[in-house]
Formats: C-alpha cells, structure tokens, sequence
C-alpha cells in the first residue's frame, strides 16, 4: 500500500527532525525523555510469549484483543458476535479488509507536526486496532484491548496504532489494559490513538496501565468530537517507571461533551505525566476533569491541563481539578493548569491542590483499632475513590477499584 | 485499672500537663472538670495514644501494662476507648466499612472471631437503634454532615461496638439536645460493670446527674487541684474555677 509507506517515510523524515521531546520544550519541562533516549531499543518481533487465556484480565464479557509487545496474537483474542457493519480487529487485518476505511482515517486526527514521539509512532506504523461503528449502532459489549509487555534480554519497543472512529449517534465501551508480563530488559510501548466521534456519538474508554518498573509508556490520544458527541475518558496509571497519557480533544461541534479523569499512584522512582489539552473550538461545549494522583517515596507526578476556549465557543462550560496526595517527602508533584480563554461568554474554573494524609483522620481510625498501614489504606483509597468514581460503567468502576486498592495493599 | 503517676507532657516546648497523679479502679466511675485550656483534652489525647504530645516525666500504667508504649490501635485492642471531643470527619469512607473495619481490626487483635458482612450489619443496626440513630448513618461517609449532636452519637455507637474496658468520654455532653443527652448517658451506663471503668470529661453537672460518678476531679493549670465525690460537681457549679486561680471573665 503506497499510502502507508508514504505515511511511514512522512514519520521517519519527521521523527529524524524532532527526535525525542527536551525538557526545554515547554510542554515536556518536567518529564525527562533522557533515559529512554539514551536506551537502545530494537523493534520487537512478534512474540509467541507463553499467555494463558485465563490469565488475560477482563472486566466484563466483551470483544477482545490482545496484544503481546505491539504484535496482534489472533490465537489469543476471542471475537464474538457483532452488530452489522461494526469492524472491530487488528489494524493489519482491517487495513487488508477494509483499506478504504482505513486509508480515510487513518492519520487523521494525529497531527504530528511538533510531536516526536507520535512521528516516531507514524514510522514504524504496522499494527493495532481498529473499532468502527456505523450510523445509530450501539454496540452493547465493551471492546477489551489486552497489551501485554513481555521483556526479553534486550530492550524491546512496540508502536501501536488505534483507530476509533463512531459514525453518526454510534456507541461504544473500550477498555484498555496495559501490563507487563514478568521482568526482563526494558520495554517502550509508544502508542498513538486517533478518535473520531461523529454528532452524537457516545464513547466511553477506560485504560489502566500497570506496566513493570522496566517499561517506558509514551500514549498520545488526539480526538475530535462533532455535534453533540460524548467522549468519557478514564486514565488509571498504576505503573511503568516513565510514563505520559497526553490527551488532546478538540471539541468541534456544538453541544460536544468530554468527562476526562484519572487517578494516577506512584512510587519508587515512578514518573507519571498525564498532559490534557481541550480545544473548545464550537459553542456550548462541556468539558470537565478530575485528575488524582497519590505520589510515595521519590516518584514524580505531572499534571499538565491545558484549555483553550476559541473566539466562537461562547456558553463553553470547562472544569478542571488536580489533586495531588504526597506520601513522603521526597514525592513531587508538578501541577500546571492553564486557561486559555478568547470567548467572554463562558464558564471555567481550575484548581490545583497538593497535600499530605489528614493527621486528624489518621488518629481517629487508629483510635478505634485500625493500624497505620490499614488506616493508610482506608484513606487513600478513599480518595482514590472519588476520582475512580467518574466512571459510568459499574463493572469497570469495580474492576478499577480493585486494582487501586491491590496496589495500596502491595 | 488505670493509673497515672505523675505525668508531664508537654506539645512542641510548651508545657500543658504539669504532675498528674489518678489511679482508677475496675468498675469505678471518674470526672474531670476545670477550666478551658487546662489541658484535659491533652490528657485524653495521652491516653488514646495521640502523636505529637512529648510525655517528659511519669508514667501511665493500665491493667499493668506500660500504656504509652503501645501505639494506638492496641490501646483500642487492649479495651481503652476515647469518645472525642470533636470527632472527625472523614470523607469518601463510609461509616459502615468504618465501623466494620475497626470493629474486626480490634476483634482480629482480641483473637475473636471476625464479622462477616450480614452479622455486622445485624450487630450495628441493633446498636443504632438503641441510640436513636437510622440505618441511614451507617451508609453517609464517616461524620460528613453529620449535626454535631449526630457525630457524637456515632462516636458512642462506636464505642458500644468495640465494648472498651476504659472509656474516657471527652466533653460527650456538649451539643446533645436533652434527649439525646439521656439516650448516650443510657448507652454509656449500660457500659458499666465491676469490669470496666471511665473518665468523663466534662464542663456540666447535668450529664454527671445521669453518669453519676463515684470520684470528681478539678484540673486546672496542667494538675489535679482537688479531689471528691460527686458533690464536688455541684459546688464547682455554684462557684467556678476562683478558688483555683482561675479568672472566668478572662
Ligand atoms: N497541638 C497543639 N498545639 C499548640 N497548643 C496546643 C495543642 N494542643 C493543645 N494545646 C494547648 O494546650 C492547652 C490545653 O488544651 P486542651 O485542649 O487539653 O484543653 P481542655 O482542657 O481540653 O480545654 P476545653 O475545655 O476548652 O476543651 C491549651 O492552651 C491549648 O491551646
Ligand atoms: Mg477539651
């Protein structure tokens, strides 16, 4: 496919400009890409790591892909029945199917103008997954992205690719789990997500993260949502030692909705970036965020928000909160919020807080005969909670749940 | 029981409690009055295990045990119960996994069997009613919004769950309607018994008419300045603080 190698070379030729982001960039200022640029990755082949099926997390009965260093593994994944016209598979397999589809939208919504990593993505672009839902189909079982790392002797990296695109009044439910299988050498998982909603197109995504303490995680989400289209996004990083979701949505049409939240908890040296920008570009717009993090030891958090009201989008409605919960005093957060607003018409409020665990709670659970580590737990959980809260599906809510309070209890 | 010798202590280099001596025995019932700032709620906070006061001199023994050795939670395993003076709200935990959860802990320590989910939720629905409290209580997030009188309740619905030998009851009274007043003083007599004792701590004659109390002290300057039975209550009632130094219009 002609299309695909000149999208690849446009990657390479960008990516030989760019290279990795610096932390001069103003973007990038505290997440420090020198670690991973100094680490000699080869691109990792498909792997036929050993995965037993039962193993595989899933929250739900669902379609399911899997995934093993970036490679689609068919043997793993179970396809069930879907409605008319939803394509739901592997980018490779789907680019052969349908390449048309593909070709319109692939490279789309990734503007990889000034951004490294996702020109790097472009250039090595070979696989992924791809959800299309056609006009006024809702599509009732969640769609479960399994990614697994496995490390082998020498650093590995993967690429991804994801395409969602949801037609007219389409919806739809991706769940995303990204882990690591055992230790071994370093893993980079690089991957680019391109979302499409048309009017009124509801999607939501959940992902959590819980690589290895050896994985580099780079995820750059650009989205468009038209008319009326609702996206619903979770980001839950419980792993890797650098990582960075950076979400860009760019609400385009009138009445478009995002719910973006997350909960990120860190420790050891842990880095985790979550970097947001909100482009209400349309009038009467709603976006609303609420990122948590619980930072130990020496880990860094980042909070980097950004939302820009254009001229036009009068009666926009932006909400934004960080809080940030520091466990030792080496833990760090950097918090950088920021508004941009050219409308006067418009509603927008952020905040950014920092603190450490409330002695006075503390006190009273362990006065009534709960220990440190338990009282801990409770407190922090329940803050972790109220962030986990914002997810509408009550089974990924749980499922989420548990992860948190499992990484609170180990 | 519990037994107090000469107890110094102090928060940051500030000293507040300046030679306490007490000894209480099982089934004995003490108050303690003086004025504010005396340093009473210091003492209770000593007791429970409070991080952040300096004990610089004395020694608190309970049921022969070195008290201030253990950390807090085994005070509450070991049967040593505060009832705060304000108690604390704690948002996004709900006040039965609370409950649940302390009231297991302190089992776990006693090597009592655990509760499960339906014989908690039996357990704490009973223990609410006698208090006058709903089942809705036990769903809202631990004392968030809860009315002042309705936090101290729950602080005596705590202690009718984790049955404490020793209860120091902190200013319990203060901000109970008259009702609720005779409901908590009900709930805390029912604790009575030739095995357990209490130190009520409190600013009102009224609440001792219910809890009667078999001794009455005055704390005021960091120190027991006097000693008495139960009508040693009244007359503080009638005459203040003045004869202990203290200015009440101060
Ligand atoms: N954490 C603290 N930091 C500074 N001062 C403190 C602290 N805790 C107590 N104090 C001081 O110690 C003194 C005794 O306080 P305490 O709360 O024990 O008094 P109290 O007798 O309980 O008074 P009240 O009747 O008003 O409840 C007060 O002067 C108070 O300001
Ligand atoms: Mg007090």
């Amino acid at each position: 496919m002609t299309w695909l190698n000149t999208l690849r070379s446009a990657g390479r030729a960008r990516f030989a400009e760019l290279g990795f982001p610096k932390v001069r960039q103003e973007d990038w200022r505290f997440t420090n890409l020198g670690a991973l640029e100094r680490t000699l990755f080869l691109p990792a082949s498909p792997a036929s790591a050993l995965v037993a099926v039962d193993a595989l997390p899933s929250v739900t009965p669902s379609h399911r892909l899997v995934f093993v260093n970036g490679g689609f593994r068919a043997d793993l994944s179970a396809a069930s029945e879907r409605p008319d016209g939803v394509i739901i598979g592997s980018l490779a397999a789907v680019m052969a199917s349908h390449p048309a589809l593909v070709e319109a939208h692939l490279g789309q919504r990734a503007d990889d103008a000034g951004h490294g990593p996702l020109a790097l993505n472009t250039a090595h672009l070979a696989d992924g997954a791809v959800l299309y839902v056609p006009k006024g189909v809702y599509l009732d079982k969640p769609v479960e992205l399994v990614m697994i790392g496995a490390g082998g002797h020498e650093p590995l990296s993967w690429h991804p690719r994801l395409l969602v695109v949801l037609e007219e009044r389409a919806g739809a439910t991706l769940i995303e789990h990204h882990f690591s299988l055992g230790d071994g050498a370093a893993t980079f998982s690089n991957g680019v997500s391109e979302i499409t909603l048309g009017t009124g197109a509801r999607l939501r995504h959940y992902k959590a993260q819980r690589e290895n303490a050896a994985a580099f995680h780079l995820s750059t989400l650009s989205g468009r949502l038209e008319h009326d289209a609702c996206y619903e996004g979770f980001l839950l990083t419980l792993g890797a030692r650098l990582s960075r979701n950076e979400v860009r949505l760019v609400l385009a049409g009138p009445g478009a909705e995002a719910k973006l939240s997350g909960a990120y908890l860190l420790r050891g040296e842990q880095l985790g970036d979550t970097t947001t920008v909100i482009d209400h570009a349309s009038p009467r717009c709603t976006s609303q965020q609420l990122f948590k993090g619980v930072i130990d030891d020496k880990a860094q958090g980042v909070f980097q928000g950004k939302v820009l009201v254009r001229p036009n989008a009068q009666k926009t409605d932006a909400r934004q909160l960080s809080r940030a919960l520091l466990l030792s005093d080496d833990a760090r957060i950097d918090a950088k919020p920021e508004l941009e607003i050219h409308a006067d018409d418009v509603k927008c409020s952020h905040g950014a807080t920092a603190g450490d665990l409330d002695e006075d709670a503390m006190f009273y659970l362990r006065a009534r005969g709960i220990d440190r580590d338990g009282a801990r737990a409770l407190l922090i959980g329940a803050y972790v909670n109220e962030a986990i809260a914002e997810i509408s599906s009550e089974p990924v809510r749980e499922a989420f749940e548990a992860l948190a309070d499992h990484w609170l209890r180990s | 029981m519990l037994t107090i010798t000469n107890l110094h202590a102090s928060v940051g280099d500030r000293p507040i409690l300046k030679g306490i001596d007490l000894s209480i025995k099982a089934g004995e019932v003490h108050a303690i009055m003086g004025p504010n700032g005396s340093g009473k709620s210091t003492l209770s906070y000593i007791l429970a295990g409070r991080e952040g006061y300096t004990v610089t001199e004395g020694s608190v023994t309970y049921k022969g045990e070195d008290l201030l050795a253990l950390p807090p939670e085994r005070r509450a395993a070991a049967g040593v119960f505060l009832a705060f003076q304000y108690p604390v709200e704690i948002p996004g935990v709900s006040n039965s996994t609370f409950l649940k959860t302390a009231l297991n802990a302190v089992r776990r320590q006693r090597g009592e069997a655990e509760l499960d989910a339906m014989q908690f939720l039996k357990l704490a629905r009973t223990k609410c009613k006698q208090l006058g409290m709903t089942d809705e209580m036990l769903k809202r997030a631990v004392n968030v919004g809860f009315s002042g009188g309705e936090k101290k309740r729950n602080d005596i619905l705590q202690m009718a769950l984790l049955d404490p030998r020793l209860t120091i009851l902190d200013e319990t009274d203060s901000g109970l309607d008259i009702d609720a007043l005779r409901i908590v003083a009900d709930g805390v007599n029912s604790l009575r018994g030739p095995e357990r004792a209490m130190l009520v701590i409190t600013h009102y004659q009224r609440l001792l008419s219910y809890i009667v109390p078999d001794h009455v002290h005055v704390l005021a300057f960091g120190k027991i300045q006097r000693s008495g039975g139960k009508e040693l209550a009244l007359e503080l009632e009638a005459r203040g603080y003045a004869e202990f130094g203290v200015n009440e219009a101060a």
